[in-house]
């Protein structure tokens, strides 16, 4: 992987890019939210502060999943009704872009899907819906909508503007699990599996007082 | 990277009461009751409004005191939450406790409870697929098919502890439960979403150890709705055996049979009135070991009997077996339709003859009012086959697997006793009663 370094227009730190592709970072001092043009970093905005969640995942945390490894760089945190939970994005050994959630400690693992096939709109889509994605049977089983809580670390997207965005999780009778994502139009898929803590093999994750 | 301190255990004070109260769910907590005033508080909430109260005196006191930590499945869990959740059949309230288990890293489990029947259940991501099997609701889930056994709606009597959701008393869910023992799914639906688990059934035993409580698990009662059959497993183990030592029966009979016993003596007579002289028949051998001998008589007689009177006599020894054998035979015609009574041969096997050198004497008596000559034969087969010992032997090889049969039928029946297939929820109550006498 080539490390990308730049310098933070806030405070004038050093941001060192774990990942090549990363479109948004923050700086660890000053938590200005950047974004990369070229080779310069705008500064959009500052993070507010994260909500506390006790997700055992750090950015730095690394893992593996079946025969790939993988590491934390990033992190979007939704807010809903029942609470919130963690998107944590990961940038496996070949480069390519997942995210692993954790929501209250139910660990999903999912890649953006490059060309969906047609998704209900955002008006439209119920629980109970049928859906055919890539051979698969989906099913919705919920729509959930949430806010944006905060980020941190180095995203694929330009996430800073965003303020609520609508969820359709997609579950089957099997491990597969997706989720349609409704902040750009037409939606994003994300399909993958959802995942034990012990399959992981994390490493680098956080302590707990008492455990 | 600096290594992020750890995360800290909240210690709370309860606003409606003032007492301590230690959040052990770190930020997954979402309600926490107060175990002095019970009053359940908004965890997520700075100043911790209370979000609800159970009304009522009902307090439970939870087997697994909140706070214990025991391995399941190779990994440390803590008992955080407990609840009592009961359903209403046709009138009857039945309660179960449920136990939320906790680790930081591998998430949630439950244990829940009832008349000491234990199971952990797990939340299941997938969904699992509605069918129907026998013209019955089924759900398949990991290529099984859990049978449907009973939907109810669920209420919360009352909590202790902290839980990641917010606890209401209003709260109500409708309980869908599937079998496939040892296993149970159940889905848990509310108008916004349907939840899935999977339950294994444990016994208050495993609970004990894994949990080290004091004292001995209270003993279940009655068949609950996934526990194993004890006697499933053995019934098909026990024909498993019973169809090796049928194979080996018939092997023994095969070989038995197989060889036709051996004609030893065979003589006729004809007896008329005036001619029952006693007479002895040829000598004969008989062979091997000490076995059987069988004696036929096989006559003509017509409406009319005879009576022959033997003795088995060892010509070594001069010792004599006696027996005596009736051939009687009546034929006739009454009212257009044909009739007979008894038999014209007849057969006795003499059990336990030593080998040896043998006459037979016979005294032979004939109906006084006899009108035709009678002729009859003996004949003589030594080691004759005994249909009856494989009739009793098949018989007594049949008491186990029917015996472990009919106990699994019963097992069965009382566990589906409580579905929403039994005939006999009502009854419970009944018996129930009967057990107070």
């Amino acid at each position: 992987m080539t490390r990308r370094t730049a310098t933070c227009p806030g405070c004038g730190a050093a941001i060192e890019f774990l990942w090549s592709s990363a479109v948004q970072t923050t700086c660890a001092y000053c938590r200005s939210i950047l974004v990369r043009h070229d080779v310069a970093l705008e500064r959009v905005g500052v993070v507010s502060d994260l909500p506390a969640t006790a997700s055992p995942i750090q950015i730095g945390t690394a893992g593996r999943w079946g025969a790939s490894a993988f590491q934390v760089v990033g992190r979007i945190v939704y807010e809903h009704d029942r609470g919130a939970w963690n998107e944590w994005h990961l940038v496996l050994g070949d480069g390519r872009s997942g995210w692993l959630s954790d929501a209250q400690l139910e660990y999903a693992l999912t890649f953006l899907v490059p060309a969906p096939p047609a998704l209900p709109p955002a008006a439209d889509v119920r629980r109970g819906q049928q859906l055919r994605i890539g051979g698969g049977r989906y099913e919705v089983t919920a729509v959930t909508p949430a806010r944006y809580r905060g980020v941190e670390g180095e995203l694929p997207f330009e996430y800073w503007d965003k303020r609520t965005v609508r969820f359709a999780d997609l579950r089957t009778p099997g491990a597969a699990f997706a989720t349609i994502d409704y902040s750009e139009d037409p939606p994003l898929l994300f399909a993958g599996e959802a995942v034990e803590y012990d399959a992981l093999s994390l490493q680098n994750v956080r302590s707990f007082e008492g455990w | 990277m600096v290594a992020a301190p750890p995360v800290a255990v909240r210690a709370l004070r309860c606003p409606s009461c003032g007492a301590a109260i230690e959040q052990r769910g770190f930020d997954h907590t979402r309600s926490v009751a107060c175990a002095s005033c019970f009053a359940v508080l908004d965890a997520a909430d700075p100043s911790l409004r209370v979000l609800t109260r159970f009304a009522g005196h009902l307090r439970v006191r939870p087997q697994i005191p909140l706070g214990t930590r025991g391995q399941v499945g190779g990994a440390p869990y803590e008992a955080i939450g407990f609840m009592q959740r009961s359903i209403a059949v046709d009138g009857e309230r039945y309660a179960w406790r449920e136990y939320l288990l906790f680790n930081p890293y591998r998430g949630f489990l439950y244990l829940t409870e009832y008349d000491g029947h234990w199971n952990l259940v797990r939340t299941v991501r997938a969904l699992p697929e509605r069918v129907h099997q026998g013209g019955r609701l089924a759900a398949r889930y990991g290529g099984d098919t859990f049978r449907h056994f009973q939907t109810a709606v669920a209420g919360t009597d009352f909590v202790l502890g902290e839980f990641p959701w917010e606890v209401r008393a209003e709260d109500r869910a409708e309980v869908r439960d599937f079998i496939a023992p040892p296993r149970v799914l159940s889905a848990e639906s509310t108008d916004d979403e349907t939840a899935w688990s999977l339950g294994e059934y444990v016994t208050g035993a495993w609970v004990w150890k894994t949990f080290e409580l004091p004292g001995r698990p209270p003993a279940p009662r009655g068949v609950y709705a996934n526990q194993p059959s004890p006697f499933a497993a053995a019934r098909r183990s026990v024909w498993q055996v019973f169809m090796l030592f049928l194979i080996a029966l018939v092997a023994m009979a095969a070989v038995r049979y197989a060889d036709a016993p051996a004609q030893v003596l065979r003589e006729s007579r004809q007896l008329a009135p005036g001619q029952l002289d006693p007479y002895v028949t040829e000598s004969f051998t008989l062979g091997g070991r000490t076995s059987n001998l069988e004696v036929r008589v096989g006559s003509d007689v017509s409406n009319s009997w005879f009576y022959l009177v033997f003795a088995l006599v060892d010509e070594g020894s001069g010792r004599a077996v006696d027996f005596a054998r009736e051939v009687s035979y009546y034929e006739g015609v009454e009212g257009g339709e044909r009739w007979t009574e008894g038999s014209r041969t007849d057969r006795v096997r003499i059990p336990s003859v030593p080998p040896g050198r043998y006459y037979l004497r016979v005294a032979p008596e004939l109906a006084p009012d006899a009108v035709r000559p009678v002729s009859y034969t003996l004949t003589l087969r030594r080691d004759v086959p005994s249909g009856g010992f494989y009739a009793v032997a098949l018989l007594l090889l049949l008491v186990p697997p029917v015996w472990v049969t009919a106990r699994a039928a019963a097992f069965e029946s009382t566990r589906w006793m409580e579905s929403d297939y039994g005939s006999a929820t009502g009854n419970a109550a009944a018996s129930d009663g009967e057990d107070d006498d």
